[in-house]
């Protein structure tokens, strides 16, 4: 008994800092953020503090402005067609690299440069190519004897715009995910279809696609965890706008506190937590599909 | 069969990397033939003025990223490899439930953590300085860290802590002079991952290091798209030097990167 409680001991003075640290910069901005939304701050009171408590005001006040239900509707066109590119290029590379070839190591790791970069490299490399007058896209459509297309700055395409960028970032990752679900799947199941005379779309469908199910369940969530987050890329390239044409709830919620000379942190905080129920929400499903397939 | 497929390959490659190539000839353009039409396919009259503002200008934003995606790898190792020891050997009671915060707290968008970040430094004064962005960033790592350093930890075999301990080892000695040797891997995996984060981090750079001398890198460019947004060659530049740490990660640690984007991801 008593070598027990030593044991536990020691097993809590490892994980002590973690725990403080949890607590300390996870749980307690969190609750400041929750604490933001539920007053009616100003900027004096946000330094002085004494701001009124104001209920669920900022959250009535962010559901009523005509900002809200676009941002929410280009924040779930922005996921969801985010997450099928991704997903389905980034699977059909796995495939493509499955089978050995020269190279193929040296070409996969390639594809994870997109992923390594900086965003806001990224983001403004893309910005420049998708510039309206001197982009190389404008310039390449051009020759095929396209009108120019503003890009960044037309409402009609500024959300397509950094929809396209995300996709290419997020290729890598569900690459190299699916690539190593597609590993484990045992070669002698390939071979005996073959064998049966199974064409290679057969294959792909009856064996590929099936067994790979959970890894891409998994993929699938994670992304859409990650991709409801986005905000860097957005931003960079068009602030949300043309007048809020990309705007999603992540860069509304950034305007709102910290875009605009005064900033409105009550509302700011408001929309972020909307955001946080909602990735939460996402974030619950994964747990409960990691654990059922652990 | 297979050269079809290596050519293929090379297509493909080619075509996800030309933003990366088209950066790097931006960089390279000439101010005059920065708006031409047909834009330049080769920097053909190549130019390092972009990378001479670069050393000009950026240097310090420089310094100020190397230090905080240093420090940053230095406390996320500092918190993390302990937790990862004690859930993975030492079964703590509750060690399920710091865990499972961990998974939730990674999900918790930038953005917030931000707002709340500011509120916090804005009180104590700590805005603008490069400890506080230290802070804020590894907060992008720990979690991950943790979940990385507990899988990794949880595959030491007992018998060789069970002998540390027959030798009269404690826990921390254990800790120290077995667990932490042994979890090299780890440990790299981490360190590379955190810094990376970092050393890329825009949000929290933004809204917590705004202002003041100690800005990252990241907000050189920002500022730089912000104010003069006619010398693109500059701002590749800056964006190409950016990429150094990521590009030497990959060239040198590939494994490593592979394993870190597995991770959590997928179970072995």
């Amino acid at each position: 008994m008593h070598r027990k409680r030593s044991g536990q001991w020691a097993a809590w003075t490892f994980i002590a800092p973690v725990a403080a640290y949890l607590l300390a910069f996870y749980a307690y901005p969190l609750y400041r953020n929750v604490d933001l939304s539920l007053r009616h701050y100003t900027v004096r009171s946000f330094v002085q503090g004494g701001a009124p408590f104001s209920g669920l005001d900022n959250y009535r006040t962010v559901v009523d402005d005509p900002t809200f239900w676009p941002a929410l509707l280009h924040t779930l066109v922005f996921t969801a067609v985010s997450l099928a590119a991704q997903f389905a290029i980034g699977l059909a590379l796995a495939v493509f690299f499955n089978r050995h070839f020269r190279l193929s190591a040296t070409l996969r790791a390639l594809f994870l440069v997109p992923w390594l970069l900086p965003l806001i490299v990224s983001a403004s490399t893309w910005s420049w190519m998708l510039n309206s007058d001197s982009g190389i896209v404008n310039a390449v459509l051009g020759v095929a004897g396209i009108a120019p297309v503003n890009w960044l700055t037309s409402p009609d395409w500024a959300l397509v715009s950094v929809i396209a960028a995300n996709i290419w970032i997020g290729i890598p990752f569900n690459l190299v995910v699916l690539h190593s679900g597609l590993q484990a799947i045992p070669g002698h199941l390939y071979e005996a279809a073959a064998l049966d005379g199974a064409s290679s779309r057969q294959q792909f469908w009856r064996i590929t696609f099936p067994l790979l199910r959970p890894v891409s369940l998994i993929t699938l969530l994670l992304g859409l965890v990650y991709t409801l987050k986005v905000f860097d890329i957005i931003w960079i390239m068009t602030r949300g706008g043309p007048n809020g044409a990309s705007t999603t709830l992540a860069t509304w919620s950034y305007r709102l506190g910290f875009g605009n000379l005064l900033p409105q942190f009550g509302p700011g905080a408001a929309v972020g937590n909307l955001l946080i129920v909602i990735a939460l929400a996402c974030g619950l499903l994964y747990i409960r599909v990691q654990r059922r397939l652990a | 069969m297979s050269r079809l497929r290596t050519g293929i390959g090379l297509l493909l490659t080619g075509i996800m990397l030309f933003p990366v190539y088209w950066m790097v000839n931006v960089s390279l353009t000439r101010d005059q033939d920065m708006r031409k039409t047909p834009p330049n396919w080769f920097p053909l009259d190549a130019t390092l003025d972009g990378y001479r503002a670069v050393l000009r200008q950026q240097l310090p934003y420089l310094g100020t990223s190397l230090l905080v995606g240093l420090g940053t790898v230095a406390l996320t190792v500092l918190l993390a490899a302990p937790a990862g020891y004690s859930l993975a050997k030492l079964r703590p009671r509750g060690g399920g439930v710091v865990s499972f915060a961990f998974l939730i707290a990674q999900m918790i968008p930038g953005i917030i953590m931000a707002m709340g970040f500011y509120a916090i430094y804005l009180n104590l004064g700590v805005l603008n300085s490069w400890p506080g962005l230290i802070l804020a960033d590894s907060t992008l790592a720990v979690p991950f860290a943790v979940l990385v350093f507990t899988a990794f930890m949880a595959g030491i075999p007992d018998e060789l802590l069970q002998a540390a301990r027959t030798d009269g080892a404690g826990p921390w000695r254990t800790f120290t002079a077995i667990v932490m040797p042994v979890s090299r891997n780890a440990v790299v995996t981490v360190s590379l991952f955190a810094f990376l984060w970092a050393w890329s981090d825009f949000v929290f750079a933004s809204t917590l290091d705004g202002g003041g001398t100690q800005r990252p890198i990241t907000l050189g460019i920002y500022r730089y798209i912000g104010n003069n947004n006619q010398e693109w060659n500059a701002i590749m530049a800056t964006a190409v030097v950016a990429s150094i740490p990521a590009t030497i990660l990959l060239v040198a640690a590939q494994r490593f990167v592979a394993t870190g984007v597995t991770a959590g991801a997928v179970k072995d």
